[in-house]
């Protein structure tokens, strides 16, 4: 008789593994149509909503009239007590919509305002310099207002998409981790089908490791598709090209295997498979609402912020955005991934306990 | 049997739950080339004897060896030689026949062909159907191939037959014994006593985790003849299942 080998059993069982949830309708909306279809939403959706951020420049005279006007139209809110590169950030990603920078003339009553347009929001902009427009030709401002210098800086734009989509690729990798794995350790154990597979001579490790080739290799291709359609349908911006998608695939792919975790938690503690949903749910909601899936954390009331910042998810999805529009690479998102690591070894720790065979 | 070699050996096998003894004591063998029938009531502990055996369950203590392997010392070689079939098992869900026996192929590291695994139980129609789509006995057909794909010298057959009409079970009963011609060990577990009469050359009878009787089915019914037993109703020369074999035709349908 021949030498039994390992890696033989592994890549049978991941072969059908593979084959087993290409099959399976559940899998294949989790990961590819749900996303898709916010991803549609988002894309066709724009920006929405009219409200101005307008930042102060650092060093600008507050105590002028013509920024107590702004800040009294209602649709302008003031950004304040930022540096200049932070305000730099911003402004590339359109969060800012204009800089102001009032100063009184030299040797004069009368103030000079300077304002930077951004070409992330353009739209924004136009609305912004017909605002002070109208103040120009306020008549109780007239008098103090000597002129107003335009500018409009050009930056990369920052599109809906460039948000939206690595939030929905971080859900995508969530639901396919979390709820596949869960669903397929339950239904295997409940079926007999590992205990089969225990009357032949393969290891537990292949088993584990052939199912988790399956889905990893899944939620890259779906990942990939994701990031493609992204690309060419909707605009998505890779700065470096293939290799911002080789190094988003990367962050995927630790994503999946930590996400898988929590699959693995959830199979030993569900007692059936309806159970599994509802646990899943608590898992995935949670992180789908505030890791910054769809809104920025930042936007969030401050007590909910920590919360934020606690799920994995949210690390996921900020390494993914800051490697696909600010084209960083995978050392300068370490603290995330190294976040996400950690998440990995509890979740794995607890998972090592909680995990049923039979 | 002119050679009674044993191929499985069990001593002394005791299995204790947390509040009660499935197994109390086994000791039986198994020869080689035979077929072996475990008979017994439900919770006997017939299915926790075979899991033993199958390395599937530890023991509490007793002895047992397979071909020469040791199961304490020798389980992943012992899981080389057998072919074992389970009571219910599911197989892998949203995969064919083919694809199945392609992962069973992969999991015993045997190189086999699948079609001519699926026409060594005649399912060779049924080769991009999936499992649930089949009948009671072609699921049991197909449960069967996949325990002979490592080319085993002892395959288990738990309940192979429950559920199944009247037609599938004797073509069931063929399939096993066809493969015993061909040289494996059986060791099967069923409820039926005409299927064990017919189909075994031995059987034991377990009660209550102990074996109260082990012989050939005649030797075990001359015993009882001998002792003065009378049915109480006079056999004929055919029974009721020979009826329904004889009004619905012996051809398998399924």
């Amino acid at each position: 008789m021949q030498k039994y080998s390992n890696i033989t059993a592994t890549i049978a069982l991941a072969k059908a593994s593979f084959r087993s949830i290409m099959r399976s309708p559940s899998a294949v909306v989790f990961t590819l149509a749900f996303p898709l279809i916010f991803i549609l939403i988002f894309g066709f959706l724009g920006g929405g909503g009219t409200r101005i951020d307008v930042g102060i420049t650092p060093g600008s005279d507050m105590n002028n009239p013509v920024i107590g006007m702004l800040d009294k139209t209602g649709m302008i809110r003031l950004v304040k007590n930022k540096t200049k590169a932070e305000f730099d950030k911003l402004l590339e990603k359109g969060n800012v919509d204009a800089m102001i920078d009032v100063h009184r003339k030299v040797n004069s009553a009368a103030y000079s305002v300077n304002v930077i347009y951004t070409s992330a929001s353009r739209d924004k902009g136009g609305i912004l310099k017909s605002v002070l427009n109208n103040l120009f030709y306020d008549k109780t401002l007239k008098p103090s207002i000597a002129e107003i210098k335009e500018n409009t800086i050009t930056v990369r734009e920052y599109k809906t998409i460039d948000f939206i989509l690595p939030g929905q690729l971080g859900f995508s990798l969530l639901s396919t981790g979390v709820f596949g794995t869960a669903f397929v350790f339950l239904s295997l154990r409940q079926t007999l089908v590992i205990k089969r597979f225990f009357a032949t001579p393969v290891k537990r490790s292949s088993i584990v490791i052939g199912e988790g080739i399956a889905r990893i290799g899944f939620a890259l291709i779906g990942a990939l598709f994701i990031i493609l359609i992204g690309h060419f349908f909707f605009g998505f911006t890779l700065v470096h090209g293939v290799f911002t998608v080789a190094n988003m695939l990367i962050l995927a792919t630790l994503g999946v295997i930590v996400f898988m975790g929590f699959g693995f938690i959830i199979s030993g503690v569900a007692k059936s498979e309806s159970m599994v949903p509802p646990i899943s749910n608590i898992v995935t909601l949670p992180q789908f609402l505030l890791s910054g899936t769809f809104f920025s954390i930042e936007a969030f009331p401050t007590w909910l912020q920590p919360i934020s910042r606690a799920l994995p998810l949210t690390y996921l999805n900020d390494a993914m955005r800051k490697v696909a529009f600010e084209g960083m690479g995978l050392w300068d998102v370490k603290f995330q991934i190294m976040i996400l690591l950690l998440w990995g070894i509890g979740i794995y720790a607890v998972a090592v306990k909680v995990f049923k065979w039979e | 049997m002119e050679t009674k070699k044993a191929i499985i050996t069990v001593k002394d096998l005791v299995k204790k739950y947390d509040d009660f003894v499935a197994v109390q004591g086994l000791s039986f063998e198994v020869y080689e080339n035979e077929i072996f029938g475990l008979l017994g009531p439900n919770g006997a502990g017939k299915t926790t004897t075979l899991e033993i055996i199958e390395t599937l369950r530890d023991k509490t203590s007793g002895e047992i060896i397979v071909d020469g392997f040791s199961v304490d010392k020798n389980p992943q070689e012992i899981k080389q030689i057998i072919g074992v079939q389970l009571q219910a098992a599911g197989y892998y869900p949203n995969l064919n026949l083919i694809e199945l026996l392609e992962l069973f192929a992969g999991l015993y590291g045997a190189n086999i062909k699948p079609m001519e695994m699926l026409e060594k139980v005649n399912l060779q129609d049924k080769a991009k159907a999936k499992y649930k789509a089949l009948s009671g006995g072609q699921k049991q057909r197909f449960s069967i191939a996949t325990t002979l794909i490592n080319q085993p010298k002892i395959i288990f057959l738990d309940e192979p037959t429950t559920g199944l009409d009247p037609q599938a079970r004797r073509n069931l009963w063929d399939l096993i014994t066809e493969i015993r011609n061909a040289g494996t060990t059986v060791v099967i577990t069923t409820h039926y006593m005409d299927e064990a009469e017919q189909l075994c050359d031995r059987v034991a009878f377990v009660e209550r985790g102990q074996i109260i009787a082990l012989d050939t089915p005649d030797n075990l019914i001359d015993k009882l003849v001998n002792s003065g037993f009378e049915r109480k109703k006079e056999v004929k020369k055919a029974n009721l299942e020979d009826v329904f074999i004889n009004l619905t035709g012996k051809e398998w349908r399924e």
